[in-house]
């Protein structure tokens, strides 16, 4: 089956700085895979080559087995970035509205309705934009990035501006997503939301990628089995504890996993 | 062409919801009184006044000639203002406000936004300019009974002149963010009237230099050509002594453009667009 996402030796140079180092990443269709790391580290570059707002240096980035960026490409992602607005004299209904026809969905006013009710704001269609708070500008940032059945959907800081009860529908739509075979890539720095929802998680650090595996398995106790694009390596316990302390530094909190020991 | 058309649509809405064509409805038709009342006091104190002097001069035609001219600079300015401030910051300033980025993703392409824009913005800016002039010429003919030699000519030249600055907008925004975009235009724009007044000036005084510089530079800012063109064409019929006082006027056209300006205008602006749409593809987001 063919990857929803797949990277190979992504990188990115602005000048002198090397946003992405030679990156390697997969998302199978109905995978849900945690991106995490510190600022700076690259994740949100790694999100916008993916959907084609950047141009990578080097190595090629695929979705759905069309090249990242091309119009094939970007007719099966949907994309909610960090940092977004939408024209705030429009209502909701009309932003769903744009971003249909853009992408051509035919699936008219119960498309758009279906969607804000899964964001939870149902009946708010009417509703303009500048008069939304930003959580409620994020949930329709959200509903946006489904229009129109993506293969891939990549969401960077979904949940920043929600509160619990909007974090929880967040996480129940990702979860339906990945039960619908969509492959959905979740850029988050929230360490809680990525271990309650994610099947892999991938942690970036200085435009690499420093470890990936089962969100329970970064932070056992004992070694962990990793998954990369050599197949699968035991990762020493020596290089387990060291990525776990710096998994641990960026969240001090991370609660201990009661997995076994491997 | 669908989503070119979508783009456009987008745009003209928020022109509308933002009430940017209404400030500029409520601005014309200040000017338009103005020039109403300008126009009727100028002629009734033609009326009142014989003509003298040595040499002849036909005043309805000088007065008529002149207010049209300044009419016609009016619509150009107003149709620059307007079409900069509908394109100045379709890419740069949008991106970094965070706007466009949720158009890109979506499969309708870079070029195909860029158009889109352009058509929003000349649908909006090229029938306004037109509309203003026509105004103007109905005002002019009913306050002295003048009606300019030419019609199609001067309304043309504006709207394709307009439709020229449209273009170096979205070309600027592609590099400039919002407020320098806008200065930048309308820096473009100084120096293509200015460079009109310098042909005048060498017209005048029978300077080649000056003419031919002021030439060149309305051929690489086309607008400038179109009016200049427009202007001559305005009162080309008007001969003798009142027809060189009003072409060597500050709102008269001393020379005439060759019949070239207008498929070079259109492939100008075409190269201009693909010039943005070059920048725009290789701009990272």
């Amino acid at each position: 089956m063919t990857a929803a996402l797949s990277a190979r030796g992504l990188s990115k140079r602005y000048g002198n700085t090397t946003a992405l180092g030679g990156v390697d990443l997969e998302v199978e269709p109905g995978e849900l895979v945690g991106l995490l790391g510190p600022n700076g580290a690259g994740k949100s570059t790694l999100v916008k080559i993916a959907c084609g707002l950047v141009r990578p240096t080097a190595g090629k980035a695929h979705v759905a087995g069309a090249p990242a960026g091309s119009r094939v490409a970007r007719a099966s992602t949907g994309y909610l970035a960090e940092l977004f607005r939408f024209p705030g004299w429009a209502c909701a209904e009309e932003v769903l509205a744009l971003h249909q026809r853009l992408a051509r969905s035919d699936g008219g006013a119960a498309e758009r309705e279906g969607l804000l009710a899964r964001v939870g704001l149902a009946g708010e269609g009417g509703r303009r934009v500048e008069t939304m708070s930003k959580g409620m500008q994020q949930r329709l940032g959200i509903a946006q990035a489904l229009i129109g059945d993506p293969r891939l959907v990549l969401l960077d800081e979904p949940t920043s501006a929600l509160d619990p009860g909007g974090r929880r529908t967040v996480r129940d739509l990702l979860v339906g997503l990945r039960d619908q075979g969509v492959g959905v890539l979740l850029n988050s720095h929230l360490l809680s939301e990525v271990e309650l929802v994610c099947d892999r998680v991938v942690i970036i650090d200085g435009g690499r990628v420093v470890t990936e595996g089962r969100p329970e398995d970064l932070t056992a106790s004992g070694g962990v089995e990793i998954e990369t694009s050599e197949g699968v390596r035991r990762l020493p316990t020596r290089a387990a504890r060291t990525s776990r302390r710096s998994f641990a530094s960026w969240w001090p909190k991370a609660p201990r996993s009661t997995a076994s020991t491997r | 062409m669908s989503d070119a058309l979508t783009i456009a649509a987008h745009a003209l809405r928020e022109a509308v919801r933002r009430r940017v064509l209404l400030v500029v409805a409520l601005l014309t038709a200040v000017f338009l009184g103005l020039y109403a009342l300008a126009a009727f006091e100028a002629f009734d104190s033609l009326e009142q006044t014989s003509a003298s002097g040595f040499i002849p001069i036909d005043e309805r035609a000088l007065a008529g000639g002149t207010l049209l001219g300044l009419a016609m600079f009016v619509a150009l300015f107003l149709g620059v203002v307007l079409a900069v401030f509908l394109t100045l910051g379709a890419v740069r300033g949008d991106a970094e406000r965070g706007l466009l980025q949720p158009l890109v993703v979506r499969p309708v392409g870079r070029t195909t936004l860029l158009i889109g824009r352009l058509l929003a913005a000349s649908a909006v800016c090229a029938p306004y300019v037109v509309a203003v002039f026509l105004v103007a010429v109905l005002i002019t003919q009913a306050a002295g009974d003048f009606m300019p030699a030419s019609l199609i000519v001067p309304a043309a030249g504006l709207a394709l002149g307009v439709v020229t600055v449209v273009a170096i907008s979205l070309l600027g925004s592609t590099v400039l963010g919002t407020t320098a975009n806008g200065i930048a235009i309308f820096m473009v724009f100084a120096t293509g009237l200015a460079a009109g007044l310098l042909g005048q000036i060498g017209e005048a005084l029978d300077v080649d230099g000056l003419t031919t510089a002021s030439s060149l530079i309305s051929w690489i800012v086309p607008f400038e050509a179109l009016y200049q063109n427009g202007l001559h064409a305005l009162t080309a019929d008007i001969g003798g002594a009142t027809g060189v006082i009003v072409q060597l006027g500050p709102f008269g056209g001393a020379s005439d453009t060759s019949a070239a300006i207008w498929p070079w205008a259109l492939a100008w602006s075409a190269a201009v667009l693909a010039l943005a749409a070059l920048a725009f593809r290789r701009r990272d987001l």
